[in-house]
């Protein structure tokens, strides 16, 4: 397909009409011929593959070990509906290109939001200059990264007006109201990104990639008798708006009034260590804020992780088995190639209670002298990569969930969170919990809310005694936190029991 | 850009709006530099240089609103940027609170610049970067044989921003910041305790440079040997550097947005006594050098010094112009500029040496605070006290309770705020904290 740059490059975040006719990118750079999909970006960008490769040659010009570009354009869209109306919308702009040097595990990092030769050339200086010696060679290959498309769309996001979005918000609205008399107040937001990827690196890797990222959020507010409670739930996956479905609505509409509703009925637990089971699905947020973060190799190549030294050392049970995954179709954590240009895979950290691995990027591989795992992500071209999650959860267990549950004396059941937190070298690690159960004599009982739960990440994987056949990936709007930058991420657990934590609550 | 530049462009995209079936239109465009220097174990780990341009248009299109920007500023691209956002405008549905706010309101000039803006900060030369974060590294690096890494950090941005809108605002603000930081891990047979001391200022010279690494790895070597403790009803003492951290669900449940969305609870509360007598909170945005000192804020409304608790009375909401109409109350503006502390008289060390037995909470992990209900958990770092002694530190503990009475258990402000931070909070004393541990 044929089409001019100026009809290619959207210079708008948000679609007014809808209906334009897209080129063939829209569906993903992959599945075209090399040139036809690449040529694309080239235009998109502006660039062409000398003035690529004079770039990486003056981000060498020091001395630097490695240098990559990394060009991103990102359009974003939020279309909110409160008080009964979509009365607000949002939309961004961000467009420019990181360029990274490394020398050994040394980073010099400069972008431009201007893509002229004289920028780039500019911003490559800077971050040459984390090296101070004779300039590297730089063979100038050029080899395209082929990757199977992890998230194929059906209509993309800039082929979707905002007018198509307004009735699922809507529709949101009026079934939330429906289903309850308390109701008073509700929220539902819908948020669209649709980014444009193109990476170089100075080993010639060149590759391309479209990324749609959606997430439909709804909040809902009940009073009774001068009560007043609210609760969130949402939905997140890399699609197109074939994402929008009554469907999706109805459930988020239904799952939000059902546990709004059990906040009323719920208190506090009284405060201290207890037993606790958490539910399958976004209790995979133990994981992620127990270990996940400590495995991240930059931690351990730094030594400050409570990991550093526990590699290929048994820490849990025999069965647990415990994956960080980026290759899962139309995940929210899902990436066709990290963003230094490794393809993503499905990286075992805990192998039967094992530590197998930690998640890599291109830095802690080579320090460690092992395979990069696809792990090295960044929020923008504003910023370097860094080893971050993808989507992390633990395989099935050997237990039953009501052999679990009947297993507990005295204890909480745990269903919904808010965040998380880890302070890496104690291992110390929180998580939030919006809703769950008094467990007493093996049975739930009264529902509890808002409390923090607080134990060590170590020794509360080596508690997990029990893991049920019911794993679950969650499909919240995750987002995970580290050195100012934010990614997406999902998680996923089965039905698990932990011998003890610090529950929050209260002194008798 | 220059400041001419930036309003020539800023009035070029509102002519643009009008014309082409915007009612009223406010465009800001903001232009930053920042500069990072990370030092670990005294060799250079990472050198980052970040040049940011930003142009945001709002849009009141025929009763309804939308918001939108970009970082391309050709002026081809930015009319057709700001025409497409009009068609999609025009989808949404009309909201009549959404208007511009009332010019009378605006500010007009008149009150001395805040000092917000430091010249050499924006001519900083690496090197000097470099060599500074190399002199915090010195402080930490080898003083003690249990380190395992010590990072140094430099940082320094500038920011210059116009705002314009099309029923008569203007104005500019120019703003500089620096800081110096470290932080020190060191190992032990019970993990891999780590924390960091952190200075920061609008001028260089205001900065403090020595003493940072010193701190962070004093701080450090006392977190070694944590043990639990029981959970219990214990006194307080919080450390000025995290009192912030218990004060922003406060000031969360003080927005137009919290209180008509039903997410405040503080709502309907105004004139009513809210905290203890101890507190006593003014916004003051004409503070001198203060870091968070303006005339206007980010809708133009001029900005006066006011109470926001006064001995425990809320005295004040934080409303802006969209709420304040919705909520039918008069807008103060919809954020906070510096937030000042009436003090006490006493340090934060005397206040730990007050406390009979008790936690000193120097640190949060996680956590989280229900706006609605005001119901708060938090994971908590710090030290068991008896007899006005640190005893040992404490790990694994959550405080949990609700913030209405949370306040109104504050026994005493200290006298110590943070120089650097827009919040002013001294350390704070609070009785009757529900701990939970063992």
């Amino acid at each position: 397909m044929q089409y001019k740059r100026r009809d290619f490059l959207k210079i708008s975040g948000i679609t007014a009409a809808g209906t334009i006719a897209m080129p063939s990118l829209l569906q993903s750079c992959k599945g075209l011929t090399l040139s036809g999909s690449l040529s694309d970006y080239f235009d998109h960008f502006e660039v062409t593959p000398a003035l690529l490769k004079k770039v990486i040659s003056t981000a060498l010009s020091k001395g630097g070990d490695y240098a990559d570009l990394y060009f991103e354009h990102t359009l974003s869209n939020n279309s909110v509906l409160m008080d009964g109306k979509v009365n607000q919308a949002q939309s961004n702009v961000a467009y420019g290109v990181g360029i990274r040097v490394l020398k050994g595990d040394q980073t010099g990092y400069a972008f431009t939001e201007i893509i002229s030769p004289e920028a780039m050339l500019n911003a490559a200086g800077t971050a040459a200059s984390i090296a101070d010696d004779a300039g590297s060679n730089f063979a100038g290959d050029m080899n395209e990264l082929l990757t199977p498309n992890l998230y194929p769309v059906t209509r993309s996001w800039e082929d979707t007006s905002i007018k198509d979005k307004i009735p699922f918000l809507e529709r949101a609205n009026e079934k939330i109201f429906a289903l309850d008399k308390k109701v008073t107040k509700v929220t539902a937001s819908i948020g669209d990104t649709s980014s444009y990827i193109l990476f170089y690196n100075s080993e010639g890797v060149l590759a391309c990639d479209y990324r749609p990222l959606v997430y439909l959020s709804v909040n809902c507010v009940m009073e009774q008798n001068g009560r007043i409670e609210n609760f969130s739930v949402s939905s997140s996956a890399r699609k197109g708006s074939e994402f929008l479905t009554d469907e999706l609505v109805d459930r988020l509409a239904k799952e939000a009034v059902e546990k709004a509703n059990r906040q009323f009925l719920a208190g506090k637990p009284k405060a201290g260590e207890m037993e606790v089971v958490m539910s399958p699905g976004e209790s995979g947020i133990l994981l992620h804020e127990a270990i996940g973060h400590a495995f991240e190799a930059d931690f351990n190549r730094k030594n400050t992780s409570i990991f550093s030294d526990k590699l290929n050392k048994k820490i849990a049970e025999d069965f647990i088995t415990i994956v960080d995954d980026g290759t899962l179709p139309s995940d929210r954590g899902a990436l066709n190639f990290d963003d230094e240009g490794i393809p993503t895979e499905n990286t075992v950290i805990v192998n039967k209670g094992i530590l197998s691995s930690y998640l890599h990027d291109r830095i802690s591989a080579s320090y460690y002298k092992v395979r990069p795992t696809g792990n090295g992500r960044r929020q923008s071209f504003r910023f370097m990569p860094v080893p971050r999650m993808r989507s992390t959860r633990m395989e099935n267990g050997p237990h039953k969930a009501e052999e679990i549950i009947a297993s507990v004396k005295k204890g909480i059941y745990v269903d919904s969170f808010s965040n998380g937190q880890v302070n890496i070298g104690p291992g110390d690690f929180t998580f939030f919990v919006k809703a769950g159960y008094l467990i007493e004599n093996g049975k739930l009982t009264m529902p509890i809310k808002d409390i923090n739960i607080i134990g060590n990440g170590p020794q509360a994987l080596a508690d997990i005694t029990m893991a049920a056949d019911d794993a679950k990936l969650a499909d919240g709007t995750w987002t995970c936190g580290k050195a100012g930058q934010s990614v997406p991420v999902t998680m996923g657990l089965p039905t698990v029991k932990i011998k003890k934590l610090v529950v929050g609550g209260i002194n008798a | 850009m220059n400041t001419q530049e930036k309003y020539s462009l800023a009035e070029m995209v509102i002519a643009h709006a009008l014309k082409n079936g915007a009612q009223q239109v406010s465009v800001s465009i903001t232009e930053s530099r920042n500069n990072d220097v990370e030092i670990r174990n005294q060799q250079v780990d990472r050198l980052t240089e970040s040049n940011r341009n930003s142009l945001t248009v709002d849009l009141y299109v025929d009763k309804k609103f939308s918001s939108h920007s970009t970082n391309r500023m050709k002026k081809d691209e930015l009319l057709k940027f700001v025409e497409e956002a009009i068609v999609a405008t025009r989808y949404l549905a009309e909201d009549e609170f959404r208007l511009l706010p009332d010019p009378e309101r605006y500010y007009k000039g008149g009150s001395p610049v805040p000092d917000t803006f430091d010249q050499s900060v924006a001519t900083m030369e690496t090197r000097i970067r470099i060599d500074l974060a190399r002199a915090v590294m010195d402080e930490a690096f080898n003083r003690d044989e249990r380190i395992i890494s010590v990072s140094a950090g430099y940082s320094d941005s500038v920011s210059n921003s116009v705002m314009v809108t099309s029923n008569g605002f203007k104005g500019d603000t120019a703003r500089s910041g620096i800081s110096l930081s470290a932080s020190v891990s060191v190992k032990t047979d019970q993990g891999r305790p780590s924390d960091y001391w952190y200075e920061s200022a609008i001028f260089f010279d205001k900065l403090k440079k020595k003493g940072i690494g010193e701190k962070a790895l004093e701080r450090t070597l006392r977190k070694i040997g944590p043990r639990k403790i029981s959970s219990g009803k214990y006194p307080m003492v919080l450390e000025n550097r995290v009192a912030a951290n218990l004060l922003s669900p406060l000031y969360s449940a003080l927005s137009g947005y919290s209180i008509y969305q039903k997410q405040s609870f503080l709502a309907d509360k105004k004139d009513q006594k809210i905290a203890s007598d101890i507190l006593t909170i003014y916004d003051d945005p004409h503070l001198p050098s203060g870091p968070g000192s303006r005339n206007f804020d980010g809708e133009g409304l001029a900005l006066a010094k006011r109470a926001v608790i006064e001995k425990g009375i809320l005295k004040n909401y934080y409303i802006d112009t969209y709420y304040g109409r919705k909520l039918g109350m008069e807008p103060t503006s919809g954020s906070s500029t510096n937030v000042v502390f009436t003090l006490g008289s006493k340090d934060m060390e005397s206040l730990v040496k007050s406390m009979k037995k008790g936690i000193f909470v120097t640190g949060f992990n996680g956590g989280n605070c229900n706006g609605s209900t005001g119901d708060f958990s938090y994971g908590i770092e710090g030290y068991l006290v008896e007899n006005g002694s640190i005893v040992h530190p404490v790990n694994e503990m959550n405080i949990s309770g609700n913030m209405k009475q949370f306040w109104m258990n504050l026994a005493e402000a200290g006298n110590d705020i943070i120089e650097g931070s827009s919040f002013r909070v001294p350390s704070l004393m609070i009785d009757q904290v529900d701990f939970s541990g063992i």
